[in-house]
């Protein structure tokens, strides 16, 4: 009888969690589900109202219209071409000074990486303006070129780096350094390939961060045929402020990398998060 | 003939760390060098800059001490908007998503089926384009034509909230889209936390007769307190610090319903040409938060009792 009871128990239990569960997931997806559907609307359909979710008749061709509106293929590729080389240029430098403050013992060490910490939590909303008028006598604003130098080279990811590191036993690299690899040996075949997962973390910090920067680009950025395809998203909205369809067709276009990423190495992202909430 | 022989040993080692030395400055300085040219001296620099009068207008660079503090505290009235502004959004956004994220990753803790969907499913708003979430949600909470308007009136609300376009409701909007978009990158940092309480501790809790309550105060809460410490403190800078937002969805409005510290620096500087002034703006900043980071490592050390 008492065991019965205990199953109706955990049955009622589970149905209320997975239906908790469900609503929930409904909840976070809404606005991903509203922005879809009314991306293939008529414009005149988009706030119909009660909201028909599948539209009865696609207009596709609002994809191929928002191309038209605005350069968004200039924006895409200048996205792609920041994200790049921001994120290849962060991962060969962190893992490169990572390797150094790590495993190999120098004089100066320990005051350099306390360069890199102290700024840590330091926002970009502080140095921000100093970093302008810098810019601004390097001839460096309204250049991808700038963009690239401010954000390549961040403390988080050489933290990050050298936490990973830091796990790596030293013994390995004393039994390679016998064998006669030197220290540049070492980072290529030995440091490289174990960080794997690491690298992974860098890679997908940095590249969600450059695709998604809108302050950047939208402070130094200032010719047309150089502006991302954030900052191209935020024009069309106000441009074209009273055309929802091709908005939302626009929103979509510029969320689709990110969300195709995430859809392969989510296990990545997790595990970022979760390793860098650890050492706290 | 010994000692010559203990000279060259000693010059080799020399040599060899000399050597050592060089290969190790070789791995660091690429990264340096752009970290100490486009980050650190920018730092420095603010700290200087926040000193001087230095507008766009007039070339020169004038060093005028502390008046930029004193404007600001005695005469700029939208300082202390934004800065009544940035404490509103922290005080509200930080505990409410602390504890959302909290709950969600307990209930994600337990054994159920399709446990990475419904993560994915969370965390992915915190990685989507700030600006197309931003333009996805003012366009659902849009005043007259918006769907939960539209849901709202349907049940009966006679005069829903203008939202983003009214002076009440601007900054709840915003802090929605906020606690959206963030919680589930909290969770995940709950999560992983949870892995680490040791399942003894319910064990033994359990025999004591605890129920789901007293388990989570005597041991769930007191076990994740460095996890909530962690999770505070990041919350606590990223709501400090941001202004996207604002800029995206209400652009500081309307009036200067939602001008937070972040964005008055940003409009000082980018829109007034006030370098200097911004700069003394963003140092009040920077003050902020590492107090509040000193405050939170103290009572850290106060409340980790394990």
């Amino acid at each position: 009888m008492e065991s019965k009871q205990k199953t109706t128990g955990y049955y009622v239990t589970k149905i209320v969690t997975y239906a908790f569960l469900i609503v929930l997931a409904v909840i976070m997806l809404i606005p991903f589900a509203w922005m879809i559907s009314s991306s293939l609307k008529l414009e005149k359909d988009v706030f119909a109202f009660p909201i028909q979710w599948i539209p009865t008749d696609p207009q596709w061709s609002n994809y191929s219209e928002i191309w038209q509106k605005v350069p968004l293929v200039t924006g895409f590729l200048n996205s792609t071409k920041l994200t790049i080389f921001v994120t290849i240029l962060q991962i060969l430098t962190s893992s490169f000074a990572a390797y150094a403050f790590a495993k190999l013992e120098f004089k100066g060490r320990n005051t350099v990486f306390m360069l890199y910490v102290m700024t840590i939590s330091i926002p970009w909303q502080v140095y921000m303006v100093p970093q302008y008028i810098m810019m601004t006598r390097f001839h460096l604003t309204d250049s991808h070129l700038g963009l690239i130098l401010m954000h390549t080279f961040t403390a988080t990811g050489v933290f990050l780096m050298r936490q990973f590191y830091m796990g790596i036993p030293t013994e390995l690299l004393e039994a390679a350094r016998i064998d006669g690899l030197n220290e540049y040996g070492i980072y290529a075949r030995i440091m490289l390939p174990l960080s794997k997962a690491a690298i992974a973390t860098l890679c997908i910090t940095s590249f969600t961060f450059e695709w998604n920067d809108f302050m950047g680009p939208l402070i130094y950025l200032s010719s047309a045929n150089k502006k991302t395809l954030q900052i191209m998203l935020r024009m069309f909205n106000t441009q074209y402020s009273s055309n929802y369809a091709l908005i939302m067709a626009a929103a979509t276009v510029a969320l689709i990398p990110v969300l195709v990423l995430f859809a392969f190495l989510q296990q990545y992202f997790v595990e970022g998060v979760a390793t860098s909430g650890i050492k706290g | 003939m010994a000692d010559q022989k203990k000279n060259i040993q000693n010059s080799n080692k020399g040599a060899l760390k000399r050597k050592k030395t060089l290969v190790a400055w070789s791995f660091i300085l690429p990264n340096l060098i752009g970290f100490f040219v486009f980050t650190f001296v920018p730092i420095v620099f603010s700290l200087f800059l926040s000193l001087c009068e230095w507008s766009a207008g007039n070339q020169g660079v004038k060093f005028v001490g502390l008046e930029n503090f004193r404007y600001m505290f005695t005469q700029d009235r939208s300082f202390r908007i934004a800065l009544k502004n940035t404490l509103y959004y922290t005080v509200v956004t930080v505990p409410l998503t602390l504890f959302i994220a909290l709950g969600l990753a307990m209930l994600m803790n337990k054994p159920i089926k399709g446990k990475t969907f419904f993560r994915s499913v969370l965390f992915f708003p915190y990685v989507a384009s700030l600006v197309a979430v931003a333009v996805v949600w003012m366009a659902l909470f849009n005043p007259e034509r918006g769907p939960v308007n539209g849901m709202l009136m349907s049940l009966g609300v006679e005069n829903p909230p203008r939202w983003a376009a009214s002076q009440v409701w601007a900054m709840p909007t915003i802090i929605g889209l906020t606690v959206w978009k963030g919680m589930g990158y909290y969770m995940v940092v709950y999560l992983a936390g949870l892995q680490s309480v040791p399942s003894e501790l319910y064990e033994a809790a359990e025999i004591d007769g605890a129920n789901g309550w007293a388990k989570f105060r005597n041991v769930t809460w007191p076990c994740l307190t460095p996890t909530t410490f962690f999770v505070l403190m990041m919350l606590v800078v990223a709501t400090f610090k941001s202004y996207d937002i604002m800029y995206i969805t209400t652009q500081g409005g309307p009036g200067e319903a939602t001008k937070v510290l972040a964005y008055h620096i940003f409009n000082s500087a980018f829109v007034s040409m006030k370098f200097g002034y911004a700069s003394a703006v963003a140092m009040v900043l920077f003050v902020i938060i590492i107090l509040l980071t000193l405050f939170q490592f103290r009572m850290e050390k106060k409340f980790t009792n394990y």
